[in-house]
């Protein structure tokens, strides 16, 4: 049985389960969107800090003052616009840089959700996602009733990387074998009614959840890609979801997800969805409808999204390229799809010191930083040496001589003891930014195998 | 289909709602009760300690009521013991910022030093002033008291001189006595509502939320042992935020000159004792962070927590007994012995603030976004 890319790639698939995806997605964003003003999130995590800790290579993506609520007001109305399939491919792209350029602006939010969401936009920029009941159906006069059936597979693949590879970072000694940090979390949450005073205090059942959840992770694309197993795929997506959901304060990403997983289904589905709206909404009816959808530059179009997952399947293994433990430098963590995977906190002191008289004094990391930064900042290198940078040019400015910048930091790791963390007598501020790997950071003292 | 999607989803809305909701609970005894803990705290050590507070501020006001009709050696000596007396005590309840404490500003108006002399001076000349206002705060408490005490003239005959024969002594009288009947009115307002109805809010509260009993009180616990213990009594005196500028004249209990390191000990025991969870009046060790922690250790295989904390506050105290009596001749003759105190506290720190609130998965401060 050998694959027929040629004829794959001709083959064609009903328009509506992307129809039906993007509506839901735009709708999901828009709501991510509003929530996340209403929770005052736009003054807190981007007005009010003084400092903003960038993405190495993107310095200059910046919160825009006041103007960051309206980009959050464009990001929002192209949200909608997508759900409303209305000058789809302006939206898409609009949203596309918006979105990335807020989750640019400082990465103490960083969140594999929110990658996932640039991620997934952009692909859709290149899918024909407003061919069937869109706003630009009506507009143009036309819709399609088929579309490339690479275009919904492409989404399916890329919802299959973002679970299956979160199953790969769990087969790691920590989560299989010490059930960590699921031990630490779980008894935390004794005051869940039902569960909280037993279940959740029960080592067996830390351990039945990290193994289920791993499993969960690397089964569930393939369960929901066979249509026998599909129903039962989704029951056991919506269950765990909505129990992490109660667990962990994670947001609108289970709901992101439930939503997303419904492209799997047939086309039928996806037609009663969209019977169900129409019989609401009672639109327009298209008056020309052309059988397929031809997809303009499809010969570039096709070997470049090739290009774009070759790089989504090996990008999470870069860390290979890095010496020491990964949970302990987190060179090459982010971007990983490594979920919910480690419980690590550090506490982290900074002396300026003067390299000549010696003179040195402490920060207050509260003067500067938000008490999220300083959370985020205390356990990620990358973090502390921008930080460095940023109170050694702070204090240079403010008049001190030849200043150098120390950190005195102990980090503790999914239930060790904290043990220190950056070397201490390296004087960071001279110490500059780079993808190779860090040598002032101590080695881990034990040893986490696995993925 | 349809159908079966939206009952999915509708039956995990019904789990959502039933999770966030305070259902009625029960409790099997297979896990670590956390309402003994808070029961633990308020009626074995927080009301006991407000309780002791209050009865030496009673006679506080005593010694004072004493003092301002005889203004003699005696009757100083006799209210500088009461001071010292009500202040030891403060060193337990300052931590206890908490319901009323934390709504009126308690420790605010209680202990914040350097006291300015300026500011107490120029209250007393002007007359009129209102103890309330939150920039009287370095004019009141026993900080204030301490100048008044010890510091307002150079010697004992000088200090009794300015109660007697200074031109404004019925000022400086009605001063002092203002300070100490303010002191002892906050701490009725705080005990009173923890003995009428904030000891059962206080109880009751046993989830794991950011404004939960178990998680505040952690949170005070650890802020008072750094901010309170380790950086006002030593870091900030010693120059450890300013450059090798030192500040001797910012250590607790300045004009006293005798004091600081008996106000450090007891402030240190104070902590280690809620730490252990031991009775206020008495020697009963109930349950507290220690226990919390070794129920924690049962399910983790982790380290000893308990242990090595108690370890490190006993390695803190040993450090602190080699320093002076008065920290500001400390300070400004050999700064090391200072510095190598903070070192040690700094130690416990880490410990509490990092592997403490690990094992017990509580939020360091109210950080309400979004995780994944």
């Amino acid at each position: 049985m050998r694959f027929n890319t040629k004829a794959y790639l001709q083959s064609k698939t009903d328009a509506a389960p992307l129809a039906v995806f993007r509506i839901l997605f735009g709708i999901m964003m828009l709501f991510s969107i509003v929530r996340f003003w209403a929770n005052g999130w736009i003054d807190k995590l981007y007005i009010k800090p003084k400092f903003y800790f960038s993405y190495y290579g993107f310095e200059w993506v910046k919160p825009l003052g006041d103007y960051t609520y309206l980009l959050f007001i464009i990001c929002g109305l192209s949200a909608l616009f997508i759900a409303l399939g209305l000058k789809y491919r302006v939206a898409i792209i609009v949203f596309f840089l918006s979105f990335t350029y807020i989750e640019l602006m400082d990465k103490t939010t960083y969140l594999n959700h929110y990658y996932f969401i640039s991620l997934m936009s952009f692909l859709m920029i290149f899918l024909p996602a407003n061919a069937y009941f869109s706003v630009d159906n009506v507009l143009r006069k036309t819709a399609y009733k088929t579309i490339q059936q690479w275009c919904v597979d492409s989404v399916k693949l890329l919802l299959g990387i973002v679970y299956f590879y979160a199953g790969l970072a769990k087969i790691n000694s920590d989560w299989l074998f010490r059930a960590m940090p699921l031990k630490i979390w779980l008894p935390s949450k004794y005051d869940l009614p039902l569960i909280g005073e037993n279940l959740m205090q029960q080592e067996w059942f830390h351990y039945a959840m990290s193994w289920s959840g791993m499993l969960y992770d690397l089964a569930i694309p393939f369960l929901l890609l066979y249509k026998r197993t599909r129903w039962f795929a989704f029951a056991l997506v919506v269950f765990f979801h909505v129990f992490t959901r109660v667990l962990f304060p994670i947001g609108m990403f289970p709901f992101i997800m439930i939503v997303s997983t419904l492209i799997f289904f047939e086309a039928d589905f996806h037609h009663k969805i969209i019977n169900h709206i129409k019989r609401v909404l009672k639109p327009k009816e298209v008056i020309d409808f052309k059988a397929v959808l031809e997809i303009k530059m499809e010969k570039v179009l096709v070997p470049f999204l090739v290009v774009f997952f070759v790089i989504q399947l090996l990008f999470p293994f870069r860390y290979v390229l890095y010496p020491g433990e990964l949970f302990w430098t987190e060179e090459g963590f982010r971007f990983s799809w490594r979920v919910m995977l480690m419980e690590k906190m550090g506490h982290a002191t900074f002396t300026i010191k003067n390299a000549k008289t010696g003179a040195s004094f402490v920060v207050r990391n509260r003067d500067f930083l938000s008490s999220f930064q300083e959370k985020q900042m205390s356990f990620q290198p990358d973090f502390i040496l921008e930080y460095a940078h940023y109170l050694g040019d702070h204090f240079t400015s403010q008049g001190h001589k030849n200043v150098q910048v120390f950190v005195d930091s102990y980090v503790a790791l999914n239930g060790r003891l904290s043990q220190r963390f950056i070397d201490n007598t390296v004087d960071l501020y001279k110490e500059k930014e780079s993808f190779c790997h860090k040598a002032w950071i101590l080695p881990f003292t034990d040893e986490i195998k696995g993925l | 289909m349809i159908k079966k999607v939206i009952s999915v989803v509708l039956l995990a809305l019904v789990v959502i709602a039933c999770s966030s909701s305070d259902g009625g609970e029960s409790k099997p005894k297979d896990n670590f009760d956390r309402q003994t803990m808070l029961v633990n705290w308020a009626d074995n050590i927080i009301i006991p300690v407000y309780q002791d507070l209050d009865s030496k501020l009673s006679a506080l006001v005593e010694a004072k009521n004493t003092f301002t009709v005889t203004a003699d050696q005696t009757n100083l000596e006799a209210l500088r013991t009461a001071w010292l007396n009500a202040y030891k005590v403060w060193q337990y309840a300052e931590m206890f910022n908490i319901g009323k404490a934390e709504g009126i500003y308690y420790s605010s108006y209680m202990n914040i030093y350097p006291a300015s002399a300026a500011e107490i001076e120029a209250n007393i000349a002007n007359g009129g002033y209102d103890l309330g206002l939150a920039n009287n705060q370095d004019a009141v408490g026993f900080p204030a008291l301490d100048y008044l005490l010890y510091g307002v003239a150079g010697d004992d005959s000088a200090i009794l001189e300015v109660y007697n024969t200074n031109a404004n002594a019925s000022g400086y009288k009605t001063y002092l006595s203002d300070v100490i009947d303010k002191m002892k009115s906050l701490t009725e307002t705080v005990l009173n509502d923890w003995t009428s109805t904030y000891r059962d809010t206080f109880v009751n509260s046993a989830g794991n939320t950011a404004t939960s009993s178990t998680n505040k009180l952690t949170n005070d616990f650890i802020y008072y042992f750094e901010k309170g213990l380790r950086a006002n009594k030593f870091g900030i005196p010693a120059g450890i935020f300013s450059g090798g500028v030192l500040y001797p004249e910012k250590v607790e209990g300045y004009y006293n000159q005798d004091v600081s390191k008996e106000l450090a000990l007891v402030a240190l025991q104070a902590s280690q004792d809620v730490f252990n969870g031991k009775a206020y009046n008495g020697t009963t060790n109930g349950s507290s962070f220690d226990d919390y922690l070794d129920y924690l250790q049962t399910i983790t295989d982790g380290e000893d927590l308990t242990a090595l904390i108690n370890a490190q506050m006993n390695t803190a105290r040993t450090q602190i007994q080699t320093v002076n009596t008065n920290f500001s001749s400390q300070v400004e003759n050999d700064n090391t012995k200072m510095t190598l105190s903070y070192d040690e506290l700094q130690k416990v720190v880490v410990l509490l603030k990092l592997d403490m609130v690990q094992a017990m998965n509580i939020s360091v401060d109210y950080i309400d976004a979004d995780g994944d």
